[in-house]
C-alpha cells in the first residue's frame, strides 16, 4: 500500500493524521479515497485544486499518473508561478 | 501525461542548443515593426474606457447613466449587469483553479467597490475625448464605507470585513463569524520545541514588506470585436491567450469556440498579465454597439487597477548549533490579497526555507483581504517575500556564530534527497554548486571600503510543466513553421526554435517561430510558473520526433527498406542496412511529400511533468551614503542552476533582470495611500523602478545540474532570480550601516532614520 503523508492544515483536517495507507494505482483513486476516508478533506481536495508529489516528482493535474504499490505520496498545494 | 526522459540527449554533442544565436523577434522590436497590444487598429474601431471608483470601500446604491448613453459619439454604456454573475466556487479554467464571483466583480464592481479605481462602469464612444466625457456623465451614489488597507488591521476582529461571506477556512471548526482572512495554511514537520532546545544561538525578528509593482512598461491593452451573429476576436497584450479566452467566455457566456484569441508581442509581465481586467469590457462594449472596442489603461489605472504582488507581516525564528547546524526554523506570514482572496501565502511559505535542509520546521500562513488591488501573480509568487525574511534571519544566525555566511548555507544546504518543509523529498537540484561558485568567484573575496557592506542570499523556487502544444509544419521547401501556444515573454521563440533544430538537425534560420491563436493548437497554460522553456520545449521536442518519424517511413517507401533500416542523423534519412549508401535530406523529403503521403506535419500534445527547481545564490556589494541614507549597488553577482541553458544570453538576461527587480523591491518600490485608502502615488515618477544609471552591470555566473525528467536537462530560471535579492542587500545595508534592516524598501529616508537612531 502507497503511504499518504499529511501535515500542516492537511493533517488538522484529517483527524490529526499524519500517515495514511491507502491502496491506489493512481492519483484520482487516491483523491477518491481520501474524500472518502475524511470527509472535512473531500472538500479542500476539490477547492484547491492539489498538486500530488509521488516518490519526490511532483505531478499536477495528472488523475492518472500511477502510484506504486510502496510509494510515498504527498499533497501539496498546486504551484502556479507568475 | 509525457514521458520525456532521454539522458543520452544531454551527454551528446549539441549543436545548436547551448549557443547565442541572435534573437528571432529582435529586428521587429529594434525596427518598430513589433505590434504591442495598442497597436492594432481596425476600421470603425471604437474607444473604450472605464469609470473607476474614486472610494477604497464603499456600497453602490445606484448607478445612472442615461446622461452617458445620450451623448452624441456614445455607442455603448456598460455597468456590471453586462456580465454574468457567477457562483462563487473554484472551478477550473484550464489548469488554474479559479472563483469566477471574484473575477467577475474584480472586472466590474456590483454591490461594493472594494479599492480606489475598482472598474463601475465603461464606455464605448468615437473618440477618446467623447468616451471621457461620457464617464463624465454617469452619476454613481456611493455609501462610502469604512476601509482597511494595512494587514494586521485587516485581521482584527473589529476590522471593516469586505466580504460577508468570508469565512477562514484551514482553520477547524469553522469560523462562525465572518472576516477578512481567507485562509489559512500551515506546512512543516519535526519537533520545534526540542530543535530549539538543542540550539546555542536563537535569532527571531519581525519584518515588514509593501505591495510592489510588477513595472511591466506596457499597459493593458486590447482590441475586442464580436459580429451581430456572436463570433468574436480579441488581440491583447498577456501571458496567456487561453486563459483569456476562458475566462472571458465564462464571463461572456459565450461558447469558447466562438471566441478566437491571439496575443500580441508583450512588454513586460511577469506574472501581472495572467488576469484580465479591460478585456472582458471591450468584448462587451464591442457586442452591444456591434463594431470593434479598443481599450488600453493609463499608468494611473495599471497602478490603482492592476494587481501588484502582496505586501506582507513576516515572523522568522531560527536556532542554530555553535558548528553551524539549523536546528529548528519557524515563521508566520501574512500576506495581503488585495479586494480579493488569493495572495501567494501558500507558495510563500512552502519556499520560505526550502534553500534548507531542516529536521524540525514549521510555517503557517494567512491570506488576508484588504481594499486595495487584488494582487496578481509577481515573479516566483510569495517567495521573495518569505525568503527576504528567512535569508537575513540566516545571515544574522551565522553572525552570530561567526561563521562566514556561504559555509553556513553550505553546512545547511538543501540537496537531492532532502524533504522540503513541504514535504517531498527533493530531486537533483543546484544550490550547493551555487554557494560552491559564490565562494570561489572573485566578488566574494574583492575588498569593501568604509560605509560598503556585503550581502548573500539564496533562493528557490518550484518550476511547473502542465497542458502544452506545438505543431511543427514542415514546408515544401524544407523550412518549418513552428506553432506554439505560449506567449515568449523571455526569449522562448529563441530557445524552443532552437530545440526544434537540434532535433531536426537543420539550420536554426529554417525554423521559423511562431506564437499561435486560440484556434490555431489545443489549449495551452499561460507563460509563466518559468514553464515554457521547459514545458514548449518538451512539446516541440516530441513534435519534432513526430517528423523524424514521419520522414524515416517516406524514405523508406521510397527506398521500398524496411524502416527500422532507415536512421535519422544530421538532418537526413540515412539507410544503414547492407548495400549501398542511401541519404535523403529533410528538404528532398519534403519535396516529395505531396508523391509519398502529403504534407509532414509533427504534433505534440502533452501535460508536461517533471519540472526541476531552480536554485539560486546573490552576491551584492552596496554603500550607504551616512549623510543621505541612499545605498547604491556597487556590485551584483547572480548565480543560478538552469539545468541546461539552451540560449545562454536569455538565461543571463533573466538572471539580471530578475536581480534589478528586486533591487527596485529592496530599496525605493512601494504603493503609498493617504488616510482615505487613495493610492499617491500611481506613476513611475513617485513610484521609482530602477533604471539603467541605478544599477551596475549584473554579472552571472549559470550553473548547469541537468534536470533529468526534460530531453535536454532543462530548468525554468525566469523566476528564482528575484527570490534572493532583497535580504542580500538587505544584508549588505546591514553590514555596511551595522544596523540590522527589516523593513522594505530601504529608501533613504528609512535607512538615515535607522542609522540616525543607533
Amino acid at each position: 500500500m502507497a503511504s499518504v503523508v499529511l501535515s500542516g492544515s492537511l493533517q488538522q483536517l484529517a483527524g490529526g493524521d499524519a500517515l495514511v495507507e491507502i491502496e491506489a494505482r493512481n492519483v484520482k483513486q487516491l483523491l477518491r479515497m481520501l474524500s472518502e476516508r475524511y470527509p472535512a478533506l473531500a472538500p479542500h481536495l476539490e477547492q484547491d485544486s492539489f498538486a500530488i508529489a509521488i516518490d519526490g516528482e511532483i505531478f499536477q493535474d495528472v488523475w492518472f499518473a500511477p502510484i506504486g504499490p510502496n510509494s510515498e505520496v504527498h499533497l501539496i498545494p498546486a504551484i502556479r508561478g507568475g | 501525461m509525457n514521458d520525456m526522459t532521454s539522458p543520452d540527449l544531454v551527454a551528446r554533442e549539441l549543436k545548436i542548443v547551448g549557443t547565442r544565436p541572435l534573437r528571432p523577434d529582435g529586428m521587429d522590436k529594434v525596427t518598430g515593426r513589433a505590434k504591442f497590444g495598442a497597436d492594432m487598429h481596425l476600421p470603425n474601431m471604437l474607444i473604450g474606457r472605464v469609470l473607476r471608483s474614486p472610494h477604497a470601500h464603499a456600497r453602490i446604491k445606484s448607478i445612472d447613466v442615461s446622461k452617458a448613453q445620450a451623448l452624441k459619439g456614445v455607442k455603448a454604456v456598460i455597468t456590471s449587469s453586462a456580465l454574468l454573475d457567477q457562483p462563487s466556487e473554484f472551478i477550473p479554467a484550464g489548469e488554474m483553479m479559479v472563483n469566477y464571483r471574484d473575477i467577475t466583480r474584480n472586472v466590474m464592481a456590483r454591490e461594493k467597490v472594494l479599492y480606489e479605481g475598482h472598474a463601475v462602469a465603461a464606455v464605448a464612444a468615437v473618440s477618446d475625448a467623447v468616451a471621457a466625457q461620457a464617464l463624465s456623465l454617469i452619476d454613481v451614489d456611493y455609501e462610502v464605507l469604512p476601509h482597511v488597507i494595512d494587514v494586521e488591521k485587516a485581521m482584527q476582529p473589529d476590522a471593516p470585513v469586505l466580504h460577508d461571506d468570508m469565512y477562514t477556512i484551514g482553520v477547524e471548526p469553522t469560523p462562525t463569524k465572518s472576516s477578512n482572512i481567507a485562509k489559512r495554511v500551515e506546512f512543516g514537520f519535526g519537533d520545534l520545541d526540542a530543535g530549539f532546545a538543542k540550539a546555542d544561538v536563537v535569532v527571531e525578528r519581525e519584518f515588514t514588506t509593501k505591495p510592489v509593482h510588477q513595472g511591466y512598461i506596457e499597459p493593458h491593452a486590447c482590441l475586442a470585436n464580436v459580429s451581430e451573429d456572436g463570433q468574436a476576436e480579441l488581440w491583447c497584450t498577456t501571458q496567456g491567450q487561453f486563459i483569456v479566452r476562458a475566462f472571458c467566455a465564462k464571463l461572456l457566456g459565450m461558447e469558447v469556440s466562438q471566441l478566437r484569441v491571439t496575443a500580441s508581442e508583450i512588454g513586460g509581465g511577469f506574472g501581472g498579465k495572467t488576469v484580465v481586467y479591460l478585456e472582458p469590457l471591450a468584448l462587451a462594449l464591442s457586442r452591444e454597439a456591434c463594431q470593434p472596442v479598443k481599450m488600453v489603461m493609463s499608468r494611473t489605472e495599471v497602478f490603482q487597477a492592476s494587481g501588484p504582488t502582496s505586501g506582507a507581516k513576516l515572523w522568522v525564528k531560527v536556532g542554530a548549533t555553535k558548528d553551524g547546524r539549523i536546528t529548528a526554523a519557524d515563521a508566520l506570514l501574512k500576506y495581503q490579497a488585495g479586494a480579493f482572496q488569493g495572495s501567494p501565502v501558500q507558495p510563500g511559505a512552502m519556499c520560505a526555507f526550502a534553500p534548507y535542509e531542516l529536521e524540525n520546521v514549521r510555517v503557517i500562513g494567512f491570506d488576508v483581504v484588504v481594499n486595495r488591488p487584488k494582487v496578481a501573480a509577481y515573479r516566483a509568487p510569495g517567495g521573495p517575500i518569505a525568503e527576504f525574511a528567512v535569508e537575513s534571519v540566516i545571515d544574522e544566525v551565522a553572525l552570530k556564530i561567526d561563521m562566514d555566511p556561504v559555509d553556513f548555507r553550505l553546512k545547511n544546504a538543501a540537496k537531492e534527497g532532502t524533504r522540503a518543509p513541504y514535504g517531498p523529498k527533493l530531486g537533483p537540484i543546484g544550490l550547493v554548486q551555487t554557494l560552491e561558485a559564490a565562494r570561489a568567484h572573485a566578488h566574494y573575496a574583492a575588498p569593501l571600503k568604509a560605509n560598503q557592506g556585503r550581502g548573500v542570499a539564496s533562493g528557490f523556487w518550484f518550476n511547473i510543466g502542465g497542458e502544452t502544444c506545438a505543431s511543427l509544419n514542415v514546408g515544401e521547401d524544407g523550412s518549418v513553421a513552428m506553432v506554439v501556444g505560449t506567449p515568449d515573454i523571455g526569449g522562448s521563440r529563441a530557445s524552443l526554435s532552437m530545440m526544434a533544430a537540434e532535433e531536426l538537425g537543420i539550420p536554426l534560420e529554417h525554423v521559423r517561430s511562431i506564437i499561435g491563436d486560440t484556434s490555431s493548437l489545443g489549449f495551452n497554460f499561460l507563460t509563466g510558473g518559468s514553464r515554457v522553456t521547459f514545458s514548449s520545449g518538451m512539446a516541440v521536442v516530441q513534435a519534432a520526433r513526430d517528423v523524424i518519424e514521419q520522414m524515416r517511413d517516406r524514405a523508406a517507401k521510397i527506398w521500398e527498406v524496411p524502416v527500422d533500416d532507415v536512421e535519422w542523423v544530421d538532418g537526413h534519412a540515412r539507410f544503414t542496412g547492407a548495400g549501398d549508401a542511401k541519404s535523403l535530406s529533410l528538404a528532398e523529403l519534403a519535396a516529395t511529400a505531396g508523391k509519398t503521403g502529403g504534407p509532414i506535419i509533427g504534433n505534440a500534445a502533452i501535460n508536461a511533468t517533471g519540472a526541476g527547481p531552480s536554485l539560486a545564490t546573490h552576491l551584492v556589494d552596496v554603500e550607504v551614503d551616512p549623510e543621505t541614507g541612499a545605498v547604491t549597488i556597487l556590485r551584483y553577482t547572480a548565480i543560478q542552476d538552469a539545468g541546461k541553458a539552451i540560449h545562454p544570453s536569455y538565461v543571463e538576461g533573466q538572471m539580471q533582470g530578475g536581480a534589478v527587480q528586486g533591487i527596485g523591491w529592496a530599496l525605493n518600490e512601494e504603493y503609498i495611500y493617504d488616510d482615505n485608502g487613495r493610492l499617491q502615488n500611481p506613476g513611475f515618477l513617485d513610484y521609482r523602478i530602477p533604471v539603467c544609471s541605478d544599477v551596475p552591470m549584473i554579472d552571472t555566473v549559470i550553473v548547469e545540474v541537468p534536470n533529468p525528467r526534460h530531453p535536454y536537462g532543462v530548468r525554468g530560471v525566469g523566476e528564482t532570480p528575484i527570490v534572493p535579492p532583497m535580504g542580500a542587500i538587505a544584508n549588505a545595508v546591514s553590514h555596511a550601516t551595522g544596523v540590522r534592516f527589516t523593513d522594505l524598501p530601504m529608501s533613504p529616508p528609512r535607512v538615515l532614520d535607522a542609522i540616525d537612531s543607533q
